[in-house]
């Protein structure tokens, strides 16, 4: 019986020698915790969109060029939830050693990710596409920038499962750390899809609002 | 479906051990019993500076000029830090963070909330908010005075008091409040879902824990747009971006900023500041659901209409947000839309309202402070939520929107209302933290002074509003269309604002005294059914339950019931076995919704 479905209950007929089932989902509390997590982000993120969706039509939405590189930190980020896949695959299977191996590798991936993403930063600085110049240029600093630091807090945790995955990698709560470090993961991939394609889509002409140079500026 | 077996019965290697010393036990402790009185006192000690700001404000309205302090500046700011604090360091952080983290463990038979580290970080970063806000009067300039829903522009354009450094610090504050909030909520979702004890099932949680658990989701989804607004115009006002900030002549001089746009603040801002409501609000049906049955020793009415209501107002808490802003402007459709899905809500709320009344009905009540609060607490929000009818109308509102009537308004709904409730759940739940009752005598003087005293203060404001008199004013001199009745009816309404908030201290009093000298109350004062009453030691100790964890039989209003030895058998009575079909089908008419 799942908490929505018990809904229909009616508590006060039920005999008292009947200890129903208990209605708790079928997870750890840690998986629980972290799927209402990606919730609130989810939350956090679709509001972002929507503000992003709305300021682009008020006229003075100079899209920015996105810096190729982008494409290369899409291919790291991807990497790295292939590896703590991989890691977490392997774990189960009992095979330690090699999952600490993946695991230390998707961790690197997501490093070599944020290294990208500053990188782009810098380009775009460079090419003097500042914070405040344009609503398009800030919404992209804004956004790459909370997802980097969602992926940093994701990092803080990865480095604690390394850890056990070094003192106790056969325990329980280490394949559960690494089954939960590989969910964040792939969910920070899919949201940085999402972003990707909403900062591709003002200038691939997919949306009504893209006159160029219609505002004041 | 499968039973998972992450949290065992017995006492769990977590919990076998009590952390020793004073300071790991009450200060960094993860004890959601110590958290809860932390998030408590935390939240008082701030709602006292907006109690007193509410005098100083009232000063100047009933008798102005009184005090050479208040001056126009200090008026907005004050507004401003009032209504925040009030409303989200105060309320949210009192019904989630202090009622949250005591009761949900409690209730449901679990040691503890499931993530305890990430608990403790959560009120940490709590303070944190609320010394950053409190630091924001010592900075120059002061607070800021943008009015608590901050709007853009003014909220950040020179001239609005505060505009340097109050504004900042007050939305690096709510930044870090959303932070705190979010790891608080997970807990109390994650708790209530997986770590209920054998035999409490959802539909025999205590309605104060439907509450807090539908409130905190609200919560989780609904501060997301708070700290989105809050980050975007942090941007604005110290990089200079144009999220809201349109083209601004400011003082002769063009600013920087160009083609933003307030409105997409107003958005995000009320589609978290709707939820607010029913997030102050629906901790608070919970609890006075609880009370009620209690203390007229009968069980709730409805008890799956309760529930569902208290599912169907979260819900459409996220469809109704526009109705805030009419005065600004919106397509016709949309607002008979957000109009529309505002009067609907009425429905489920007036469920709940009928359900009271009707577990009342013919019920054993005792008139006990917690009740007394209770009964003024459903009077006030009748009486309160009419006027929101009023309001919720676009033709209505538009001439009373900033006007008294919407202070009275809100006030009664969202002020009184829900402080009702608080003490109502404080004067119940006391003698369960401290093993000592409160001071009836002194409990009575302080509902009625409160009580009468908030009707005296807020039912003439709809009067005042009706003649249009308009809020966030700092004087009233030389405005032709105010009748002499008004300002006479201002200086009682400031009295009366003195008297009960020096009737506050009375109760603060109460509860240091009390914690020292009180009659000692034992486990069960109210001979309740609930878990929370069952704990082997009173308070409770680490780990809540001794040995073993209690396991629930049956649902949490079992009052009265016909052929049982005492008027309440608690949640975790074992059956009798001589009396097998006692419980359920000889009642079953008598609860059935
Ligand atoms: C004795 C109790 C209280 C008194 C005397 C009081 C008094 C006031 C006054 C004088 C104002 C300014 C009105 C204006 O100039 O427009 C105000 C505003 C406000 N109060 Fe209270 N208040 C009290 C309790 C509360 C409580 C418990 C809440 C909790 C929700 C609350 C929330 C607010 C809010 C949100 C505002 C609006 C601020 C704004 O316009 O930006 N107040 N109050
Ligand atoms: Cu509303």
């Amino acid at each position: 019986m799942n908490p929505l479905g018990s809904l229909g209950a009616k508590p006060w007929l039920q005999p008292a020698q009947d200890v129903p089932a208990w209605g708790r989902l079928p997870f750890a509390p840690a998986q629980v915790g972290l799927a209402i997590f990606m919730a609130v982000v989810t939350a956090l993120f679709g509001l972002l969109a929507a503000a992003y969706l709305m300021r682009m039509t008020l006229g003075d939405w100079r899209p920015l060029p996105e810096p190729p590189i982008l494409w290369l930190n899409t291919l790291a980020l991807a990497l790295g939830s292939a590896a703590l896949q991989r890691s977490s695959t392997l774990l189960r299977r009992g095979d330690p050693a090699r999952a600490s191996t993946a695991f230390v590798a998707g961790g690197g991936c997501a490093g070599a990710f944020l290294a990208g993403q500053i990188a782009a930063w810098a380009q775009l600085d460079a090419l003097g596409y500042f914070v405040a110049t344009n609503p398009a240029n800030t919404f992209f600093y804004l956004l790459t920038a909370l997802h980097g630091l969602h992926l940093l807090g994701g990092l803080a945790a990865w480095a604690r499962t390394a850890w056990h995955l070094r003192s106790a990698p056969g325990a329980r709560a280490t394949r559960l750390g690494v089954g939960l470090c590989a969910a964040y993961w792939h969910f920070l991939l899919v949201v940085w899809l999402a972003l990707l394609a909403l900062l591709m889509a003002d200038d691939a002409g997919w949306m009504p609002a893209m006159h160029h140079g219609a505002g004041t500026g | 479906m499968a039973q998972t077996a992450f949290v065992d019965e017995g006492l769990d290697h977590e919990h076998g051990h009590e952390p020793q010393g004073f300071i790991a036990k009450y200060i960094w402790s993860q004890d959601h019993k110590v958290i809860a009185i932390q998030y408590t006192l935390t939240a008082i000690a701030v709602g006292l500076l907006a109690l007193v700001m509410s005098w100083l404000m009232r000063m100047q309205i009933g008798f102005p000029g009184s005090l050479e302090m208040v001056d126009q500046e200090r008026y907005y700011q004050f507004v401003t830090m009032h209504g925040m604090i009030m409303v989200i360091y105060l309320l949210t952080a009192l019904f989630l963070g202090g009622f949250g983290n005591y009761l949900i463990p409690l209730m449901i038979g679990a040691r503890d909330m499931v993530f305890p580290y990430v608990n403790m970080l959560s009120y940490w970063t709590y303070l944190l908010s609320v010394l950053v806000l409190v630091a924001s009067f010592f900075v120059p300039g002061g607070p800021t005075g943008a009015g608590w829903t901050l709007y853009p522009p003014q909220a950040i354009l020179p001239g609005t008091p505060g505009r340097d450094w109050g504004i900042i610090l007050m939305l690096v504050s709510l930044v870090i409040f959303v932070a705190a909030f979010t790891m608080g909520g997970l807990n109390y979702i994650t708790t209530v879902l997986q770590a209920r004890t054998r035999g409490m099932t959802m539909m025999r949680l205590p309605l104060t824990v439907w509450g807090i658990f539908v409130a905190t989701v609200l919560g989780l989804l609904a501060f997301p747009a708070l700290f989105v607004s809050g980050v975007m115009m942090l941007l604005d006002r110290l990089l200079g971006t144009s999220f809201f900030m349109p083209a601004v002549l400011s003082q002769g001089e063009m600013l920087e900023y160009s083609g933003g746009s307030p409105l997409l603040f107003q958005h995000l801002f009320w589609f978290f500041g709707h939820p607010e409501v029913y997030i102050v609000a629906l901790p608070g049906f919970g609890i006075v659901s609880d009370l009620i049955s209690t203390h007229a020793r009968k069980n709730i009415f409805g008890y799956r209409m309760m529930v569902w209501a208290i599912l169907a107002i979260g819900g459409l808490s996220f469809v109704v947000w526009a109705h805030h802003m009419y005065v600004s402007g919106m397509n016709p459709y949309f607002g008979f839309f957000f109009a529309f899905t505002t009067l609907i809500i009425a429905i489920p709320t007036a469920i709940k309202v009928y359900n009271w009344v009707l577990t009342l009905w013919r019920g054993d009540i005792h008139l006990t402070v917690p009740m007394l609060f209770s009964l003024a607490f459903i009077l006030t929000f009748v009486a309160g939520g009419m006027s929101g009818l009023f309001l919720g109308n676009v033709v209505v509102d538009v001439p009373l929107s900033d006007t008294y009537f919407v202070v009275a308004h809100f006030h009664m709904v969202m002020g009184v209302a829900p402080i009702l409730v608080i003490f109502g759940g404080l004067y119940h739940w006391y003698p369960k933290v401290t093993g000592r009752m409160l001071n009836d005598t002194l409990g009575k003087i302080h509902f009625w002074i409160t009580f009468l005293g908030t009707y005296a203060i807020f039912f003439p404001m709809h009067y005042l509003g009706f003649v249009g008199i308009p809020r966030r004013y700092f004087e009233f001199e030389g405005i032709a269309f105010i009748p002499d009745s008004a300002h006479l009816l201002n200086e009682w309404i400031t009295i009366a604002a003195l008297v009960v908030g020096a009737a506050q201290f009375l109760f603060l009093f109460n509860l240091a005294w009390s914690a020292v000298r009180g009659r000692p109350s034992g486990a069960n004062p109210w001979r309740s059914t609930t878990l929370e009453w069952q704990t082997p030691e009173t308070p409770p100790g680490h780990g809540n339950w001794g040995a073993r964890l209690p396991i629930v039989y049956r649902w949490a209003y079992d009052f009265s019931v016909p052929g049982a030895a005492e008027d309440y058998i608690p949640q975790n009575r074992p059956p009798e076995r001589d009396a097998p079909g006692l419980h359920g089908s000889l009642r079953a008419e008598g609860a059935a919704p």
